[in-house]
């Protein structure tokens, strides 16, 4: 039986406080952590299949233009090989998140370096490289395709848009006003787990192993590009190393390995290369902002301008949205904001974690640091003073809005030095230091999901969804909320996630997976709840249950009498994803180290305060937190895509040249978790905190820079080169 | 020449093709998927297992090159039903996200310990002779060859000098 909520109002209930098993929020380890510790939880490339053939992709070495020819013959007779396809079914690029459809198909077009154009079925992996790498391949390559977003006539994205009074007039009649140009340089997700697929037919039917985010709509991607029913297909993802954004549509290796499969008549397994992740799933547009910012004599904002200049591919729907939390994070009644797309022949961007603010707040919160001191005002006080009431576009109510509580909370515990400020005030040796700050914003997304519960005749619980746990904490989380709810330890309660076969959760994305799923379990719980309290003739509301009890001491088994409970919840977020400007805030401090004569940042210490709605789990909440702050880091100070002038491939295709901190790189860091509860964000009143905690963190270390040596840099990431030559003698 | 590598104390043959890396022979040769391939290229840390004692990234090893060796990976460390103390300390701290980089690292730190242990300098050491301190950076320094996407590393290190501190009381 299947429970529909369609959410119009908030709920402030606070129900979950009153239940009695008191396991939610709590930091319990991962649930399917010990699989993780001791190798034994399988990753898509992982499941045992018999007869499983090797597929290795080939990719194009040319920018634009048309494969001509393939000459196979000469990788046929190597050993071993077994097929060459070149399908025109075979995708090109990979799936825009939530595209739900196909993405780009036609291997014979080219439009970027790096495209793949085929797969070299063999029996074994080595066999298969080999020969990907003997293939023959002739191109009519058309020249002159544009490769720099700077050089191109860009495409207004017209519903970024906002006009709203005269900013031109306020920065000339402004106390204190700010205008600069910062740019950021492109970024890629870098998910430890190459992207892998194995597929399998039986009959019509297909089953692949992939490692993807959204299942539900994967699924329907994978359809339209095979042209077939999803009744025939089964997408199994339990395990995923990691997501960042790129593995939200299915990528060219999944799409590939079903067509390889049908073809020889055989499992086919594809695993991209570090070097094809890379190229041919997604990478971060690269920016270009301006950021106007005009002040009265308070430091109070009158005008807020932030434009953007990003790229991507012809035909790609998705623009970095940079502005995302410009439009609401503050006051100003004067407002210009924009956002462009250059269309140039870089390979497809897409969303990387944190799509928007991840580049759009460490710009905007820089600026705000030159305000500050222009304005000769703390800078955390800069930020209090400019908290709007109501959304300032939109007039809308915030769901609920904690940066002030953040600001304030973690100025304290980090031990902000409060007052005006000024650089190069601590030197130790060749070292300056400093510190800096910045707030963090983004914004709240939910969505529709589906989760069956059934509670065991034997007083167990199971959870079953197509939601994935890519690191999340998904796994865990949902144990804790049907545990809460029903009265169990979640060691009771099994979780099945990551197959098509179980109701369709809402996939991991856009921070929106936990306060999703998790509230389509709470509403299957609280279906499984009324009929207990029926049997016990009291209702819902008033039903007590812990340690597998009612309050008055009949045990579920009991109740149940040998049937099982099952219920399947159907979320659905109503109006109120219309009646409230919702987002996730908080704030970042961070103490750097700059050295004076090689311009080497060091983070010696950071620390983030969010808020963020309920906290499911405060073990894997932190956890997302100190990840968020690990890529605030990066986006600082180290982690750039460059792409070659000539031909736009990317040159810096791997983890040797791509810099992603490393341990080192990282000090200990600390989260302090704002607790609140936002009815109007979801039934379990959370918002999502998985890509918060890198939402801005890299201006505070860019602040911090300023502060130290007295550096002010206005391009991401602000490696030693740039630190000194920015440098004051 | 023996034709073997033992991995985790049961013997293997040698993998026919002279191009299989010691990472693609644990993970498609013997079925021990716990050792993960991130990069291929010795850029990650992903693949770390042991041989003979001594950690390295096994994908950057032809398994040719091991014969007669003896191999142990994240499979021989520990179980579920009976995980090392790193494993634990692990799962205790949450210093892992995704899991895939975590079987790397937990061999990483396994190995590391020992060669703390037994004092072998750093980048991050006072000195270059004499008994080698444990510190947070000491074991930043040595293990920076790991990488975690998820950002887990604060956790990973909180989890190591849990076990260190054990180690030398």
């Amino acid at each position: 039986m299947t429970v529909h909520f369609k959410q119009d109002e908030p709920d402030n209930s606070n129900r979950l406080d009153g239940m009695k098993q008191g396991v939610l929020g709590k930091p319990l380890p991962r649930i399917e952590g010990l699989a993780k510790v001791t190798g034994t939880a399988p990753y898509a490339a992982e499941y045992p299949v018999e007869n499983c053939a090797e597929g290795v992709l080939v990719t194009s070495t040319i920018t634009r233009g048309e494969v001509v020819a393939i000459d196979r013959t000469t990788v046929l007779s190597m050993p071993g090989v077994i097929a060459v396809v070149d399908d025109e079914k075979l995708c090109t690029r990979a799936a825009q998140g939530t595209a739900n459809e196909a993405p780009m198909q036609g291997p014979t077009q080219v439009c970027y370096w790096g495209q793949p154009i085929a797969l070299v079925v063999a029996e074994t992996f080595e066999q298969a490289r080999d020969a990907a790498k003997h293939l023959n391949v002739e191109y009519r390559e058309e020249e002159g395709a544009p490769l720099d977003p700077g050089v191109v006539e860009p495409e207004e994205q017209e519903d970024e848009t906002v006009h709203q009074g005269d900013l031109v007039y306020a920065m000339a009649e402004a106390a204190h006003s700010v205008d600069v140009t910062y740019t950021t340089k492109g970024h890629a997700s870098a998910a430890m787990e190459p992207h892998a697929a194995i597929a399998e037919w039986d009959g019509d039917m297909l089953t692949v192993h992939a490692s993807l985010q959204m299942l539900n709509y994967n699924i329907s991607e994978l359809a339209d590009a095979l042209d077939m029913e999803e009744d025939n297909i089964r997408l199994i993802s339990r395990f995923v190393g990691g997501g960042f954004g790129s593995k939200l549509g299915i990528s060219e290796e999944v799409v590939a390995a079903a067509l390889a499969a049908k073809q020889v008549g055989r499992p086919v397994r594809v695993v991209q290369s570090r070097q094809q992740v890379f190229q041919t799933v997604m990478r971060r547009s690269e920016t270009t902002q301006r950021l106007r910012l005009a002040a009265d004599d308070n430091a109070k904002l009158t005008g807020f301008g932030h434009q953007a200049l990003v790229s991507n591919l012809p035909g790609e729907t998705f623009a970095e949205p940079v502005l995302q939390s410009s439009h609401f994070m503050y006051g100003g009644q004067n407002r210009e904001l924009m956002l462009n797309v250059a269309r140039i022949h870089r390979m497809t961007a897409g969303s990387v974690r944190a799509p928007g603010e991840a580049v759009g707040m460490p710009a905007l919160e820089g600026a705000m640091d030159v305000l500050a001191e222009k304005a000769g005002i703390d800078p955390v006080d800069l930020r209090l003073r400019n908290i709007p009431e109501n959304d300032p576009e939109e007039d809308l109510p915030f769901s609920s809005h904690k940066l002030a509580e953040c600001l304030k909370q973690g100025a304290e515990a980090f031990g902000w030095d409060k007052g005006p400020r000024k650089p190069r005030q601590r030197r130790e040796g060749e070292w300056w230091i400093g510190t800096g700050m910045a707030s963090a914003a983004r914004v709240h997304n939910i969505s529709e999901a589906k989760s069956r519960v059934t509670l065991k005749a034997d007083g167990t619980a199971l959870v079953e969804t197509d939601m994935t746990d890519i690191g999340t904490g998904t796994y865990t989380i949902l144990a804790q909320i049907a545990g809460e709810m029903l009265g169990l330890d979640p060691k009771q309660v099994l979780v099945e996630l990551g197959d098509t076969r179980h109701p369709r959760g809402p996939g991991s994305g856009g921070s929106w997976g936990a306060a999703s799923i998790g509230s389509a379990v709470y509403v299957a719980c609280k279906a499984i709840r009324e009929e207990l309290a029926a049997k016990i003739g009291t209702s819902e509301e008033e039903l007590e249950l812990s340690a597998a009890k009612t309050a008055t001491g009949e045990s579920l088994t009991d109740l149940l009498e040998g049937k099982d409970l099952i219920r399947e919840g159907h979320y659905e977020p109503g109006d109120i994803e219309d009646d409230y400007t919702a987002s996730g805030f908080g704030a970042f401090f961070a103490e750097v180290r700059v050295n004076h004569y090689t311009g080497e940042t060091r983070v010696d210490r950071m620390l983030g305060a969010f808020g963020f709605g309920r906290v499911l789990n405060a073990k894997t909440a932190r956890s997302q937190c100190i990840g968020g702050i690990t890529w605030s880091i990066g986006v600082a100070l180290t982690e750039a895509l460059e792409f070659d002038p000539q031909d736009g491939h990317l040159v810096n295709c791997d983890l040797a040249e791509y810099h992603v901190p490393v341990h080192r790189d990282v000090p200990d860091l600390e989260v302090v978790l704002v607790e609140e509860r936002d009815g109007a964000a979801s039934p379990i009143q959370a918002k999502g905190i998985g890509e918060l905690g890198m939402c801005g963190g890299a201006a505070a270390i860019a602040n911090a820079i300023y502060n130290a040596c007295g550096a002010r840099l206005y391009d991401y990431p602000m490696t030693p080169d740039r630190v000194i030559a920015a440098m004051p003698d | 020449m023996v034709d073997s590598i033992t991995v985790n104390g049961t013997t293997h043959p040698m993998p026919d093709d002279p191009r299989v890396s010691l990472l693609d022979f644990l993970r498609q040769h013997i079925g021990l998927t716990g050792t993960k391939k991130g990069c291929d290229h010795g850029q990650c840390g992903a693949c770390t297992v042991m041989v003979n004692g001594t950690r390295i990234n096994s994908c950057l090893t032809l398994a040719a090159m091991h014969d007669g060796d003896s191999v142990t990976t994240i499979e021989g460390l520990g179980t579920p039903d009976e995980p090392s103390a790193l494993q634990r300390a692990f799962l205790e701290h949450d210093g892992f996200q995704c899991g895939y980089c975590t079987p790397g690292q937990i061999c990483s730190a396994t190995a590391m310990l020992e060669e703390l242990a037994a004092d072998w300098p750093s980048d991050a050491s006072e000195n270059l002779e004499g008994r080698v301190a444990i510190s947070g950076e000491e074991i930043r320094e040595r293990m920076s060859g790991n990488l975690c996407r998820c950002g887990a590393y604060a956790n990973i290190v909180a989890a190591i000098e849990e076990v260190a501190a054990g180690d030398r009381l």
